[in-house]
């Protein structure tokens, strides 16, 4: 029997592993999948809280996070594209000018 | 319908001064006369109105609306016009209007802007002292008394390109400014005492109690009252801006002198009768202060060799005169002698105006002389003046300064009888040296060339307005001639109700006014020989009156002739032995430089007063406070945050890994945070 505490764990990892992503990787590009793996962890806990309370508000907000993250991620490949024609690098310590 | 009489000038000021740029001379200086003559025009008309109500109170009232509502403070923003107001109205509206006119001709040269600004600052002052002489209740009273003293700095400071102008302009308004906080606070003081600041409502509350022996609460409100007048009404010690005040354009002077402004002290004490008439001991001061001032600024005049500044110490000592009337509790004679002075004081100005303008811009009387033919006009009016002001019969002057010396007698105050006596000489004197060196004799040394080629007489605009003062000059005083001279002494009764607490009781009946005015007017036993005083001034209702009316005459006779001696040595010194004047100052040389030099009073004023103010302003509140203390804070403030910065702006490091791991570090600090809450009230 698959509980809700299963999802959440999963959910639990999953942003674990998200978040270790976007400090570790080196890669503006693999910092914003790492962004998206977060995100969906998150839309699993609501998923996972909407069946288990037999509403739909956790669908009806998860529609908006996935509307969102395509928003998100068309502006961030955007930058990306944008920082790369500027500095011919995607690692982010490399961008450390906007500074005192 | 009485709002109407300040607002047309007050109009006449809003169009000059939004649009008067725009407007050619003609029309600006145009505007500005209609104003003042549809104000005299309504002043005629609510005189009319006030003298068809039934006596013995006659007065005509207007409302307009509540100004100020605080608790019980309620101040009506109220106009009322009875005997003394009318009085006021008149003069001020009428010398005004005259003044204007004379204006349009004397200020021509100027630029249209500079034009309007004349006429707008003119209209404006004429309006404020409406509302002053106007005004039911003190606080209104303060308005016009503040707007006079504003209009006064603007006008004497007019031709604001010239330093000494600015500085009179500046010394009119501080010199005010120190009275008016004198006079704030003696209303205040009334307010506490009274809890009212309506005119008649404190006269009503006075008027049945005992004169106040000793310093009481009246006496001081009084004297604080009476500080303000020194200071509006150039009495000693707050007159030296009086002369300063020259600096102005010279119809500018005779507003000041003649319609306005100095006017303001002697009429706020005969509004406030009553009041002073409870307190003898100021009364006796503002008697002494009068006497002493009129006799200073006599003798100062004697010696000034500025055309302007010897009228203006002429002033001086006439408002003294005045003072000196109210000191005695003679009210009407005191806005009798305001009265005709406002005529011949007018006329004086705008004669020595026109010489001014005639010699542009020449002042000083030692380069004058033998003007008599080319300014015949200005010659014989201002004659007419001098012989008015010299108290020469039967010309306005000699009624109501005569009425004043008698007053003052009566009263037993021998002393200052002849200090007043000593200074109708000295008026006579120093009046016709002035008349003897402008028009009489060889013309001395002509300083610039006159600005047409030659000498103009005054332009019609000048020669109406001087011819109509004139006219006044002569008849003005007809009005009041004394009982003693067959006349009725129709303006003292006239003026009478003003002076007393309407509604209060009269003992003797409503029948004898003038009775119940003596008994409550003058403070019944006040004076130490008041009491034969009283008797002696309402000769005729005393019933043995041939005695006084023997010694009135005397005393009319003793100051014609002091009239005319005071002429005679002026002849005598200025057209019989011209030199003789100059050995007599010579021989008499210290006094001759201490009058010259004004009694060092300005010089005694800026060793006193004006350096250690000054001093202390610079070395301790420039030095210590604003640039130790005041700039300290303001620039540490910003020394606080300059370094605070300093430190803190290290946390920007511009890596965007760093803020991320910020926004972690904060987002799991919340969440613990919740969780040890949730774990603290679950367990």
């Amino acid at each position: 029997m698959i509980t809700l505490n299963h999802y959440l764990v999963l959910s639990a990892v999953l942003f674990t592993i998200g978040t270790a992503g976007v400090f570790l990787r080196r890669n503006f590009i693999t910092v914003l999948l790492s962004v998206e793996i977060m995100l969906n962890a998150v839309n699993l806990t609501f998923i996972a809280a909407a069946r288990q309370f037999a509403t739909v508000d956790g669908q009806i907000i998860v529609l908006f996070v996935v509307t969102v993250a395509a928003a998100e991620a068309a502006v961030g490949l955007a930058l990306v594209i944008a920082l790369f024609r500027h500095r011919e690098t995607l690692n982010p310590g490399a961008f450390t000018s906007l500074k005192w | 319908m009485i709002a109407l009489i300040p607002l047309f000038p007050f109009l006449g000021f809003l169009i000059n001064a939004v649009a008067g740029r725009r407007l050619p001379k003609r029309v600006s200086g145009g505007l500005a006369c209609a104003a003042m003559i549809a104000a005299f025009g309504a002043s005629i008309a609510a005189t009319w109105t006030m003298l068809g109500e039934p006596g013995p109170v006659r007065a005509v009232e207007q409302v307009l609306y509540t100004w100020i509502a605080v608790g019980d403070l309620q101040i009506p923003l109220a106009f009322r016009v009875d005997p003394l107001g009318s009085v006021m109205i008149l003069v001020v509206t009428g010398i005004g209007s005259l003044i204007h006119i004379y204006s349009t001709a004397y200020m021509h040269e100027e630029t249209d802007a500079e034009y309007a600004r004349y006429f707008s600052y003119l209209n404006l002052f004429a309006a404020f002292m409406l509302v002053l002489v106007l005004g039911t209740t003190f606080p209104v009273l303060f308005v016009g008394w503040e707007g006079v003293g504003l209009c006064s700095y603007l006008l004497i400071g007019f031709w604001y390109r010239k330093r000494s102008a600015t500085d009179a302009g500046k010394k009119a308004f501080v010199v005010n400014r120190i009275g008016d906080f004198a006079f704030l606070l003696g209303m205040l003081l009334l307010w506490t005492a009274f809890g009212t600041l309506d005119f008649q409502e404190i006269a009503g509350q006075v008027a049945p109690m005992p004169p106040e022996a000793g310093f009481g609460v009246i006496a001081v409100a009084t004297l604080l009252l009476f500080i303000g007048a020194t200071g509006k009404s150039a009495q000693i010690p707050l007159y030296t801006w009086l002369p300063d005040a020259m600096e102005g354009p010279t119809p500018v002077s005779a507003l000041i002198h003649a319609a306005t402004m100095v006017t303001a002290g002697v009429y706020m004490i005969g509004r406030n009768a009553e009041l002073f008439a409870h307190a003898p001991d100021t009364l006796l001061i503002v008697a002494i202060v009068g006497a002493a001032t009129a006799l200073m600024a006599g003798t100062i005049g004697l010696v000034q060799n500025d055309i302007k500044r010897v009228l203006a110490y002429s002033t001086v000592s006439q408002l003294g005169y005045m003072f000196l009337a109210m000191g005695m509790g003679a009210y009407a004679a005191g806005i009798f002698h305001l009265y005709t002075h406002a005529f011949f004081k007018a006329l004086l100005f705008l004669g020595s105006g026109a010489v001014i303008h005639a010699l542009a811009g020449e002042q000083d009387i030692r380069h004058m002389g033998g003007l008599k033919r080319e300014l015949p006009v200005t010659y014989w009016t201002f004659v007419v003046g001098a012989v008015a002001i010299a108290g020469v019969p039967p010309l306005a002057g000699f009624f109501s300064k005569d009425e004043i010396l008698w007053r003052t007698f009566a009263a037993g105050h021998w002393v200052l009888w002849t200090v007043a006596s000593v200074t109708a000489l000295l008026t006579a004197l120093y009046m016709f040296r002035l008349v003897f060196l402008t028009f009489h004799g060889a013309r001395r040394a002509p300083a610039a060339p006159p600005a047409h080629g030659h000498l103009h007489d005054a332009p019609a605009a000048m020669a109406v307005a001087l011819i109509v003062l004139a006219a006044g000059s002569v008849v003005a005083g007809f009005v009041g001639v004394p009982a003693a001279l067959g006349g009725g002494n129709r303006i003292e009764h006239y003026l009478e109700p003003s002076f007393t607490a309407h509604g209060a009781p009269a003992p003797e009946g409503e029948a004898d006014s003038a009775e119940a005015h003596l008994r409550q007017g003058y403070g019944g036993q006040a004076f130490a020989q008041g009491s034969g005083g009283e008797a002696l001034t309402h000769a005729d209702a005393a019933g043995h009156g041939d005695d006084h009316v023997a010694v009135e005459r005397t005393l009319m006779l003793v100051s014609t002739v002091v009239a005319l001696v005071g002429i005679g040595l002026a002849w005598f010194f200025f057209i019989r032995r011209p030199g003789a004047a100059d050995a007599v100052a010579a021989r008499a040389a210290p006094l001759h430089r201490l009058l010259l030099n004004k009694y060092w009073v300005d010089e005694l004023y800026d060793a006193a007063i004006v350096h250690p103010i000054r001093r202390l302003s610079e070395r301790v509140l420039w030095r210590q406070v604003d640039a130790g203390l005041i700039d300290g804070a303001v620039n540490g403030a910003g020394a606080i945050v300059a370094g605070g910065s300093a430190v803190l702006r290290r946390l920007q490091t511009g890596s965007v890994r760093a803020y991320a791991a910020s926004l972690l570090l904060g987002a799991v600090a919340i969440a613990g945070y919740f969780v040890w809450r949730f774990a603290q009230v679950g367990g």
